[in-house]
């Protein structure tokens, strides 16, 4: 039974009414994105990285930028980097563009169960991950394959991990881009959302605990800022000074939720930090020397003994949310297209060319030398096997690592697996 | 079994949950369904696909991402009056939500002694068999079974989906309702190596229209035997099934179909008249619904059993993403345990 639906007779008070957000645009929908307020390139003020976090609550709800509309680098946040710099940024980059390419094109070959872009989003870990020191841990999410080849991961690693393979030093047992690289500092990605940020702040906070100078980085989507987790870190954060760098990367879309879903109607995500007390920052998530510029004021903020910092990513996400997913149904085709902030890639070419240090050409041919590295590390990986093709793990790989030493029930256990495959596969038809 | 049962027609397990979510809406004002991703799209899976448009955006409609916060305001809702039905896109993403579902939800009833309810279902795809990995495969039942106040569901054919949603929708406790996704589109006799069976021209496809129910607690057999009990619920009532018939063998097979509360009647006679049981259930066995169910069956058919009781389980492992059929409990190991049953005296 219901209670009492209607006010009691005289009340006279209004009739409550729910709030269901409804994002501007739906398939079929022209597409303007001129509700969104774009400040000029180079009007915000950066204050010293050792600032009290108040001073940085303006910057929650406006936006960093850097790169012009007349592709120069302009006002107090450009990070001067070298030619070479910029260029290496552009190439990691781009490269992680044409991997995505291949990688989406192998999972509709059949080669493997799962892959997902990151289209539009480089920046939010190539440009932020080259802000940091090798040596400072960096929390992923699933969409921060640019963290790892920013860090110069191997493709074939890579590869391997997402075809499952017999080389795959995950060992067959993780979805594909899960990926985990303890050797670049890279945490083991969970596919549960959210849960690398509190598991960031500790990190940190050991940093701390032990007079060390390290860091920690951690990414999330801003779909997933709902999750209790992100709450549980940035408190945390809050409470012991931590040394830890939160990114959001609003994407504007979680699967077919938008923003909206996450509280983007009222504020901003960066503005999360006003609350908690911490410095926070919004960010033009397509201005890759934007990205780093906030990414290394929010490092040496940290490195320097004065806290976390909230930092979100305002970028779109140009593809659909994985293979698995058709955003057709949901949102307007022309989203992408019409996003006001660019193409992280295009404007930092472009950018790099205003000033003499680039060309159509040299691009060009950088993208087909790109493509070169990604089909061969492809080759190699097909050569140890792609998923479901018996190139696999041998099957006592899934008991180990259950525990460091393996229980009485799992050899059990172990055992009638490889008499299953026996049977299944008499030696004669042994794959 | 039916209130106003009408003629019927085949229907995917996807579309007779839809049905049932889609019935319950136009009889009770009160039911509410929420959950991620399932307002305009209509959910991963597209079991709610359609509600929204028809029953409009405060009866269904998407949530933030956060379980806690989901099973939380349905516990609310509730608590109003209102009969929610939230979904967890995946039963591997429920854990965020377990302080609201354990220390709420299942004990609002008795630490208010019934001033509160929680007449909420809980929707939720579980088990493997798609190459979901870790993160999109688990079968964690046994966890919700252990805990007092909650029921748990799962359905095998799109019939029984229908029927027992309605029925846990109804039901003033909060349900557990477990939708094996491998089910969803077609039967899964556990041969993942050959062509997938589609549920078009399965007898137990053939779902009533309108409002029926199948009481919460009530098994069915799904094959009468004499030889052995085998006793499933959810993707492996169709493995054991398969094995069965592939083997000839004179199995009883009963479908258990809810877990909390147990239909343990249908159980003990067919055990009492077999005098050998197996368990059979896709999840981890350390812990497992199964080991319940095996100290069920020695607890009251010891006298009856001829063999000792055997469980097959996925084995004790996190659910491995290329290994997947090494790990799936499949034909083999349910047919070699049944070979053992029967060889043993
Ligand atoms: C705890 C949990 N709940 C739900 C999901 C299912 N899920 C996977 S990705 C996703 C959307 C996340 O969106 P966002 O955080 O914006 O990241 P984006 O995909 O846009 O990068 C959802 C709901 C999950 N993986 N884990
Ligand atoms: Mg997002």
């Amino acid at each position: 039974m219901t209670m009492e639906a209607v006010p009691p007779a005289g009340a006279n008070r209004p009739v409550l009414a729910l709030h269901v957000p409804e994002p501007r645009f739906r398939p079929g929908d022209p597409v303007d994105f001129g509700f969104l307020t774009i400040p000029p390139a180079g009007a915000q003020p950066r204050p010293d990285e050792t600032c009290a976090p108040a001073e940085t609550f303006p910057l929650c709800t406006d936006l960093v930028r850097v790169l012009g509309d007349d592709d120069q680098a302009h006002g107090p946040w450009d990070p001067r980097l070298s030619a070479d710099g910029m260029r290496t940024m552009l190439r990691l980059m781009a490269m992680v563009r044409v991997f995505d390419g291949r990688m989406y094109r192998l999972q509709r070959q059949g080669k493997t169960s799962f892959y997902l872009k990151c289209t539009g989003e480089e920046a939010t870990s190539v440009a932020a991950t080259m802000a940091l020191d090798a040596g400072d841990m960096i929390f992923p999410s699933y969409r921060q394959q640019g963290c790892l080849i920013a860090r110069d991961y191997p493709l074939l690693e890579m590869v391997n991990q997402i075809f499952s393979n017999r080389a795959d030093k995950l060992k067959g047992r993780q979805l594909p881009i899960l990926y985990s690289a303890r050797e670049v500092n890279f945490f083991t990605i969970s596919g549960n959302l959210a849960t690398q940020l509190p598991q960031a702040t500790g990190f940190a906070m050991a940093s701390a605990i032990k007079g060390d100078s390290r860091i920690a980085s951690a990414w999330v989507g801003e779909g997933s800022t709902a999750e209790g987790d992100f709450h549980n870190a940035l408190t945390f954060a809050a409470v012991y000074n931590a040394p830890v760098v939160f990114a959001v990367v609003n994407n504007q879309w979680a699967i077919s939720s938008f923003s909206g879903f996450a509280g983007a109607e009222r504020t901003s995500f960066a503005a999360r930090a006003i609350g908690y007390g911490i410095a926070g920052l919004k960010v033009d998530g397509n201005d890759a020397l934007a990205v780093y510029a906030a990414h290394a004021w929010a490092a040496d903020r940290a490195r320097l003994n004065h806290g976390p910092t909230l930092i979100e990513y305002f970028t779109y996400r140009v593809e659909g949310h994985s293979t698995s997913d058709d955003p057709s149904v949901y949102r307007a085709a022309d989203e992408g297209t019409g996003w006001p902030l660019g193409d992280p890639i295009a404007r930092l070419s472009a950018h790099l060319i205003a000033i003499g240090e680039w060309s159509a050409e040299a691009h060009a041919a950088m993208l087909t030398e790109l493509d070169g590295e990604v089909r061969t590390a492809i080759r190699a990986a097909e050569a140890n096997g792609i998923l479901g093709h018996g190139l696999h793990q041998p099957d006592t790989t899934m008991f180990e690592d259950v525990y460091e030493t393996m229980p009485w029930h799992l050899r059990e256990q172990m055992a009638q697996a490889l008499h299953e495959r026996a049977v299944k596969y008499p030696p004669e038809v042994q794959p | 079994m039916s209130t106003d049962e009408g003629a019927g027609r085949p229907m995917t397990m996807i579309e007779a949950i839809n049905d049932a979510l889609d019935i319950m809406l136009a009889r009770d004002p009160d039911v509410v369904v929420l959950g991620e991703d399932i307002g305009f799209f209509g959910g991963v899976f597209r079991a709610t696909a359609g509600l929204q448009a028809k029953h409009g955006k405060t009866r269904v409609f998407d949530t933030p991402i956060s379980e806690c916060g989901i099973i939380g305001v349905a516990v609310g809702m509730g608590a109003y009056g209102l009969r929610p039905v939230p979904e967890i896109q995946f039963a591997d993403y429920i854990y965020p939500g377990l302080d609201q579902l354990i220390s709420e939800a299942a004990r609002l009833r008795y630490r208010s002694a019934a001033e509160f309810i929680a007449p909420m279902t809980v929707r939720t795809p579980f088990g493997g068999g798609i190459f979901g990995g870790q993160t999109h495969s688990q079968s964690p039942e046994a966890l919700f079974t252990h805990v007092a106040g909650l029921k748990t569901v799962v359905p095998s054919t799109p019939h029984d989906a229908k029927g027992l949603l309605i029925a846990a929708i109804e039901d003033n406790d909060p349900v557990l309702f477990f939708e094996p996704k491998r089910l969803y589109n077609g039967p899964f006799d556990g041969y993942y190596d050959r062509p997938a069976k589609v549920w078009k021209g399965h007898a137990d496809a053939v779902v009533p229209d309108g409002h029926y129910t199948i009481p919460l607690g009530k098994a069915r057999t799904v094959r009468e035997g004499e030889a052995l009990t085998i006793l499933a619920y959810g993707t492996m009532v169709h493995v054991a099934s398969g094995v069965v018939e592939s083997l000839g063998v004179d199995a009883e097979i009963i479908d258990l179909r809810t877990l909390v509360p147990l239909d343990i009647e249908a159980i003990e006679q067919s055990v009492r008249k077999t005098g050998r049981c197996l368990i059979v259930h896709e999840a981890t066995r350390t812990s497992g619904f199964g080991a319940e169910l095996s100290a069920l069956v020695t607890e009251r058919c010891f006298y009856h059993l001829e063999a000792p009781v055997e469980r097959v389980t996925g084995f004790d492992t996190p659910y491995p993403h290329s290994l997947e059929w090494a790990y799936f409990p499949g034909p083999v190991r349910v047919g070699e345990a049944i070979e053992r049953l029967l060889a043993a005296d």
